[in-house]
């Protein structure tokens, strides 16, 4: 008796484990979809709102919840909902993960999901496609631009460089000085923390250094561009003291720093009676001037209950006119859309010029934040053997080498 | 004669004992047995959540395991910090109870003072002491002020380990304190007036008469502080990350980050038999071990 019971225990037990993990057949029925983000962000929260609303004057069976999700652990708490058979119907995607998604077949196409295809720009698709079909939707190409708090370098006596002069050896001496007199930090790589390496993709490509080949099958941190580029930030860090030490924290929105580069997006971090503040692009390096755009996507995913839904909702979403919408946070991927007096409109913090030379130059220049199947793993092999660079006296040369040796197994997976 | 009945006293008791643990063995069941041999099996397949694949695979990810050249560093980091936080709690807990448990004024005072971090959030706990650990925090200022250069304690190889031990030791000493206490408050009194009146030495008395009597809770703090050790993984992902290198990567960091950020779901199943194996084994050997060392059992 007592094998009785416990096989039937166990054979309900299954039952209704596996009776979770199924999805549910669709219905003619209300449906809840349910999109994550990462963004909690209470102006954005609510254009995200008004958007589902609207589709609801025209959708009443549909109501669409967004469910915001913290940005660190974004990707992994994605993938484990899924792993717990309880995936979102829509999800916002990294660029970091975006290779991944894309080439997994966890996502649906979305070809037949967006108005006016032909209007996206290919710089900013590229990264989407599997087979030429559009497998993500990058409703935000933001282009990474130098902050700077005009109230501190004016108390440090010190003048942005401009034109020509805005280079990468003047940003640091001006960033060094305004700390080194005020006592507050000078330039702030916004959340590289000396973990997330590859937002210092916005520093090393001044150099033309670039993490792996574009075939992504050869390790670049050991070529002369990413030497020469990691000893200059390693001064810069070190000996100029230009740059935060490791395990310093500063914010510049609050105040903490002279300059930081950051997307545009988080001008909306910055309050109306705060600090004077301009936006530039990035300085130039010895190989010229260039742009690094960082990226989300969303995706429908295969696995949500509603996919057919989500791809309506989807296609409503980044209509041409809702981008418009966005575009005052998530500078869109449309290129009628990417001109200053769009932008403008929806970005009354950003001078015109200001949107000319950070944002639509980026955009049609940049190159996207280094990405690569299985990035998890290879940013934490980069990181783990980046991390006897970051101090004193360090051997630049052989710490890249050191990286080298751990991703090349990792890149050629 | 009617023949006898199926329902026999015994039977009935059988019966109704079942009924009142059936609860209990449910949720011993679903939550404990099944994910066990889940895990197992879990173990023998390729799983990538993203690309939906569930493949069996054998002892493959067991062979990935003896191949894998980070295994022995995490191996290396477990064990430290595993050793580290035993042997620092487990004597720190002893000195602060026999301290404690003189009779002298202020004693219940400090009694609650060591005792409060074990009542605190970890995760609070970890955090405030992720700022004061900072290159430019609490630690090193007050270092600072008496002319020390404090190294960057999370960040460099030699102290971030060290940092995470003792960060944990404090969370958690006044737990072992307060039972060593109730131990050492057991023995009874007689056996030290004898020993005093026979002239030993309050070292020898320590030795002979303290330490075997509260042996058996020497026992049971051991075994829970190194079962505990080996399952630390918010004060890593909140401090370190694994870092610097792979420094502090402990097993049960490292399986998360193979598992939940890596999307390789079997081979992290396959670390947590590993670490199933692993704790299993040091219980039997401390469970065989109080044959020899605990002297005293009730």
């Amino acid at each position: 008796m007592r094998k009785t019971v416990a096989v039937a225990a166990t054979v309900a037990l299954f039952g209704a484990l596996t009776a979770c993990g199924g999805g549910e057949a669709e219905s003619g029925g209300p449906v809840t979809l349910r999109m994550t983000t990462w963004s909690a962000n209470p102006d954005h929260v609510k254009l995200f709102d008004a958007i589902a609303a609207e589709y609801k004057t025209t959708h009443p069976d549909v109501t669409v919840k967004f469910d915001a999700l913290p940005f660190e652990n974004y990707t992994t708490t994605v993938t484990t909902q899924i792993a717990g058979g309880n995936a979102p119907d829509i999800a916002w995607i990294l660029e970091g993960a975006a290779p991944d998604f894309v080439a997994s077949g966890a996502l649906t196409p979305l070809d037949d999901s967006i108005e006016d295809a032909a209007d996206l720009a290919p710089t900013a698709t590229a990264l989407w496609k599997q087979d030429g079909k559009l497998m993500g939707y990058p409703f935000s190409t933001s282009p990474f631009g130098v902050f700077v708090n005009t109230d501190l370098l004016k108390k440090a006596g010190q003048t942005l460089p401009t034109g020509d002069q805005w280079t990468w050896d003047n940003a640091s001496k001006v960033a060094a000085a305004t700390a080194a007199k005020t006592g507050k930090q000078g330039l702030v790589v916004r959340d590289f923390d000396y973990k997330d390496w590859t937002n210092l993709a916005t520093v090393f490509r001044g150099w033309g250094a670039e993490a792996w080949t574009a075939d992504g099958k050869t390790c670049g941190f050991d070529q002369p561009p990413m030497v020469d580029a990691m000893t200059f930030l390693h001064k810069a860090i070190f000996t100029d003291k230009a740059l935060p030490a490791p395990g310093v924290a500063a914010d510049f929105f609050a105040g903490e720093s002279a300059m930081t580069i950051a997307q545009i997006s988080r001008a909306s971090l910055l309050k109306e009676d705060g600090f004077g503040w301009t936006l530039v692009p990035l300085p130039a390096g010895p190989s010229g001037s260039y742009a690094v755009i960082g990226q989300g996507g969303i995706g429908v995913l295969k696995k949500g209950k509603n996919a057919a839904a989500a791809q309506e909702f989807v296609k409503f979403f980044t209509s041409p006119a809702n981008s418009a919408k966005l575009a005052q946070f998530f500078p869109p991927p449309r290129q009628s859309q990417l001109n200053a007096d769009t932008l403008a409109k929806a970005n009354p913090l950003l001078k015109p010029e200001q949107l000319q030379d950070v944002v639509i130059d980026g955009i049609e220049n940049g190159v996207v934040k280094p990405s690569h199947a299985g990035s998890a793993e290879i940013n934490q092999a980069v990181r783990s053997g980046l991390d006897p660079l970051w101090k004193p006296g360090a051997d630049v040369t052989g710490v890249l080498k050191g990286v080298c040796t751990a991703i090349n197994p990792l890149l050629a997976k | 004669m009617t023949a006898p009945s199926f329902w026999t006293t015994r039977r009935r008791d059988q019966l109704t004992a079942y009924v009142f643990i059936t609860p209990a063995l449910f949720g011993a069941v679903a939550f404990v047995f099944l994910p066990l041999v889940l895990v197992v099996w879990y173990s023998l397949h390729e799983w990538n959540v993203l690309a939906d694949s569930f493949n069996f695979v054998g002892a493959e990810n067991y062979q990935k395991l003896a191949d894998d050249p980070n295994f022995p560093a995490v191996l290396r980091a477990t064990a430290f910090f595993s050793i580290g936080l035993v042997v620092l709690n487990l004597g720190l807990a002893l000195l602060l109870a026999v301290l404690l448990n003189q009779k002298l004024r202020g004693t219940t005072f400090f009694r609650v003072l060591f005792f409060s971090p074990v009542v605190v959030s970890l995760l609070a706990w970890t955090i405030v002491w992720g700022f004061l650990l900072q290159d430019n925090g609490g630690i090193n200022g007050l270092l600072d002020a008496v002319g020390i250069d404090g190294p960057n304690w999370l960040r460099s190889g030699g102290t971030a380990m060290a940092s995470v031990v003792i960060v944990q030791v404090f969370k958690n000493v006044g737990l072992n304190m307060v039972l060593f206490l109730a131990a050492l408050q057991g023995v009874p009194q007689d056996l030290y007036e004898a020993a005093r009146t026979d002239g030993a030495s309050p070292w020898t008395i320590f030795r002979r008469i303290t330490l075997p009597l509260i042996s058996p809770t020497i026992l049971l703090t051991s075994i829970i502080t190194v079962v505990g050790s080996l399952q630390v993984f918010a004060q890593i992902s909140v401090l370190t990350q694994g870092g610097p290198g792979t420094s502090t990567t402990v097993l049960v960091y490292y399986l998360y980050q193979q598992a939940f950020q890596f999307h390789a779901f079997g081979y992290g199943a396959t670390l947590s038999v590993v670490l199933f194996l692993i704790v299993l084994a040091l219980t039997v050997l401390q469970w065989q071990m109080r044959k020899r060392w605990v002297f005293h059992e009730h």
